[in-house]
């Protein structure tokens, strides 16, 4: 088990290299003028060019201007320094001030998938085809057919400003509360998802023989469920919410513009637009870590659900 | 059995480490304003907040409680004393500037004629990439302290007379440089903000210092709010209000959403997809003032399709601005048909004169006597909110020429910018001006002046620049105006560009607030504002 952790772990950080360099060369190649880019409308002084270009080493252009570049920018971030945003902000305070709001964000969503999105699917699992099952079926799919960018303004504007039952933003040192409704329209994707997994799952292993066994032994109808039935279902759910989990902090980036929050997503969103290569490559890079971290715990889980599966 | 267990406690940790971190600080902050006496003013995430540094609106509105102008502007856009005791000049070209006293900095200081020529020096000298360094164009001296290593740091043209008074020698003379001073590059900077003489700390711009009527309170809160408040040892008119916070937004319809719940006070534009349903939502808190924008059609007269000023006026006539600017902007702007806007001294109705009014029949004559191009382009940038009326008018190009028209995004304007200055072919593209300071020089010379800093369309008549050049080196304002009047209507003669719309600021409040009033530069004004009881 050690072994195999520590195998993984060194597989991390080859995986950790090979995506900055390929978002890192992705940057490069798409690179216009950022400074014009952050400038925006206004004509840029030669002096501030002049500035800027020395700044960021952005006469270094080409093949060997890019590996220059890369390596820089790996050197650094060796030495724990993630660099300068071309605004001039250090990379590492953008993300200290964006992380642990988008981590609460995505933990609610992780947390409203799993409460309901679990419990659901196991009901509907056991109830196939009652009104239950057809309902949330019907539901999911509703939910999964709306994107993002329609059901966060809507959740809003219903909740937020017209009912007054949630406030409409959350600022960047938010509530419990104020993250909540951000929270569950982020989750409520990767809810119907875990809950159609679930139920499909639930539903499989209520068929298998070690359920009939069960049954035929004499055990009640809730320990077989609970002990029995949950635990082998779990797995294909552990390994959605484990990826999802990756999915929900990069993928919060409508939410958190329409709920104003300043965390991860918006911070990417801004340096895609502003075409500051040095954020988005940070960002990135820490998003890749989250990754294979959360990869990680889902196959170290699988051992815990399943005994069978085993580890050298 | 073993590995089961292991497995267990080396996840189980993991899990509520990220649980706890979720429920860390969860009790602090919230974004509601209620409860607190803070009036709450959207902006953006600034881009700097040095005041050589700061050219967007975020960060001026900020400034702009921070600190006070030499001048600013009356009804008539007229500059009048502020912070300055007097700005004169015999010749238009030595200025004196006397200071009031009574002035200091939030940290105590007195402020002295040198905080102006320090922080000025500090602008105008190019390795510190200050992106107001171009204001000091005008000042004597200032080429010495431009490319990579300057002959000097200071420039020549700033002397210190006594405490209170300095002189300002242009190197030609300007009679518009007293309302350039208005500008937030030419507020002063206390010693504190230097850590040697001509650099300025790092971590002045996270909690600026400054001789305005509010202070800071705590620091820039990056990407979430900026708070000050009132500084009881400002001489000049007091502020109303005792805190501001200027909470920062990255989506205006989020802000909009706060507005309706009284969750924000003050709303500077109001979104585009808004605007249709804002007057209901908002009633008599839905307001609108004048602004100084100014958007515009440019044409690369370089290219032989539109070198002909008959194809550029045709093209002009066939565009209803009246229309566009009633269904596409629901009259939060206004059509322009004169190249100044009408917030200037020395604005005229109509300068472009036939080729400004509609009129379809006489546009398609023009236009094909002219021999121009089957096929009109209108490029803009996507990201922008234009692809509306870009549509409405390669609409009605099609329809009042018959031609064939249609709009081209690119995503940015910067690649829009790069591919019109290597002169690919992008046909007709948008743009927009927002001026600096009130002065018709503002809306000609950089725009369609031989080596203007903005003229992306190869426009040069010397005789226009002759008459910009004679109207800023005049000697009194009357003589000035009329000599930018002449260059205007040279302009509307050649149509390097049509022009579109003017801007109009778009606002709206909360109910806890009363008396907001916006200026030409898209700010609050801070003194006025009043909490409603």
């Amino acid at each position: 088990m050690l072994r195999y952790i520590l195998r993984r772990l060194l597989q991390m950080v080859l995986a950790f290299f090979g995506t900055t360099l390929i978002v890192y060369a992705l940057m490069f190649a798409g690179q216009g003028d950022p400074i014009q880019a952050l400038a925006g409308e206004r004509p840029v002084t030669p002096a501030q060019r002049a500035y800027l270009t020395e700044k960021y080493h952005l006469d270094a252009t080409g093949v060997g201007g890019f590996f220059y570049r890369y390596f820089d920018y790996v050197k650094n971030l060796l030495q724990g320094d993630l660099g300068q945003s071309l605004t001039g902000r250090q990379i590492g305070d953008i993300l200290q001030a964006a992380w642990p709001v988008t981590v609460k964000l995505a933990l609610i969503a992780l947390a409203v998938a799993i409460i309901f999105g679990v419990s659901a699917g196991v009901i509907a699992g056991i109830r196939r085809a009652s009104i239950f099952d057809n309902s949330t079926l019907v539901l999911t799919l509703l939910v999964l057919g709306i994107p993002t960018i329609v059901l966060a303004p809507l959740a809003q504007y219903f909740l937020g400003v017209k009912w007054q039952l949630f406030p409409p933003t959350a600022g960047s040192q938010p509530t419990f509360y104020a993250l909540l409704l951000p929270g569950i329209v982020l989750g409520s994707l990767s809810l119907a998802t875990a809950l159609r997994l679930t139920r499909t799952s639930v539903a499989e292993n209520l068929r298998a023989d070690y359920v009939r066994t069960a049954r035929s032994k004499g055990l009640v109808k809730r320990r077989i469920v609970t002990v029995h039935v949950l635990r082998n279902s779990l797995i294909p759910v552990v390994t959605f919410l484990g990826v999802e989990l990756g999915n929900l902090m990069s993928g919060a980036i409508i939410t958190e513009g329409v709920f104003n929050i300043p965390g991860v997503g918006f911070n990417l969103f801004r340096g895609i637009r502003t075409e500051d290569g040095p954020l988005v490559v940070g960002i990135v890079s820490v998003l890749v870590v989250v990754y294979l971290v959360s990869n990680l715990l889902v196959d170290v889980l699988y051992a815990v659900l399943d005994p069978r599966i085993r580890y050298e | 059995m073993r590995v089961r267990r292991l497995a267990a406690w080396t996840a189980l940790p993991l899990a509520v480490t990220l649980g706890l971190a979720a429920c860390g600080s969860g009790g602090d902050g919230g974004s509601g304003g209620s409860g607190s006496s803070a009036v709450s003013i959207q902006i953006s995430e600034p881009k700097h907040l040095v005041p050589t540094n700061t050219t967007e609106t975020s960060g001026a509105q900020v400034l702009a409680g921070l600190f006070s102008p030499l001048v600013d502007y009356d009804a008539q856009n007229k500059p009048y004393e502020v912070a300055a005791e007097s700005v004169t000049s015999s010749d238009n070209k030595v200025w004196t500037i006397k200071l009031k006293d009574g002035f200091t900095f939030h940290n105590g200081e007195k402020v002295t004629s040198e905080d102006y020529i320090n922080a000025w020096n500090y602008g105008a000298y190019a390795p510190n990439g200050q992106d107001s360094n171009y204001f000091f164009e005008k000042i004597a001296g200032y080429a010495d302290l431009q490319g990579k290593e300057p002959k000097a740091k200071e420039m020549s043209g700033l002397k210190k007379v006594d405490d209170l008074t300095f002189t300002v020698t242009l190197s030609e003379p300007y009679i518009d440089f007293k309302t350039t001073l208005g500008y937030t590059a030419f507020f002063p900077l206390p010693d504190a903000a230097f850590s040697a003489p001509g650099v300025v700390k790092d971590s002045y711009e996270q909690a600026p210092i400054g001789q305005g009527p509010f202070k800071m309170k705590g620091s820039w809160q990056h990407d979430s709010k900026i708070e000050v408040e009132r500084y009881d040892a400002y001489p000049g008119e007091k502020p109303k209000v005792k805190n501001v916070e200027f909470r920062i937004y990255q989506q205006l319809t989020a802000a909009y959403a706060d507005v309706l719940a009284d969750n924000l006070d003050v709303l500077p534009t109001i979104p585009t997809e808004s605007l249709s349903t804002a007057p209901s939502d908002l009633g008599d808190r839905y307001q609108s003032s004048p602004m100084s924008s100014f958007q515009f059609l440019a044409f690369p007269t370089f290219d032989k399709d539109y070198s002909n000023p008959d194809v550029r006026k045709a093209i002009s006539m066939a565009i209803d601005r009246d229309e566009i600017t009633k269904s596409v902007f629901k009259d939060s702007q206004a059509p322009a048909r004169s190249f100044v806007s009408p917030v200037l001294p020395g604005y005229r109705d109509n300068t472009a004169g036939a080729a400004g009014e509609f009129n379809p029949t006489e546009a398609k004559k023009l236009y094909q006597a002219a021999g121009g191009p089957s096929k009109i382009v209108i490029s803009y940038n996507g990201d922008g909110g234009h692809k509306d009326w870009v549509d409405a008018t390669v609409n009605q190009l099609k329809a009042n020429l018959g031609v064939d028209a249609v709009g081209s995004a690119e995503p940015k304007f910067a690649d829009l910018l790069t591919k019109v200055e290597n002169k690919q072919p992008v046909g007709a593209f948008r743009m927009g001006w927002v001026m600096d300071y009130p002065t018709m020089e503002d809306y000609l010379g950089p725009l369609y002046s031989t080596n203007g800093s903005s003229n992306y369309y190869g426009y040069s008549n010397p005789e226009f620049d002759r008459l910009v050049k004679e109207g800023s080196a005049a000697k009194t304002q009357d003589e000035a105006i009329a000599k930018y009047q002449q260059a205007e209507d040279i302009l509307a003669k050649d149509m390097p560009v049509i022009p579109l719309r003017f801007g109009e600021n778009v606002y709206g409040h909360s109910s806890k607030v009363k008396n907001v009033e916006m200026d030409l530069f898209q700010r609050v004004n801070l003194i006025k504002i009043e909490a409603a009881s």
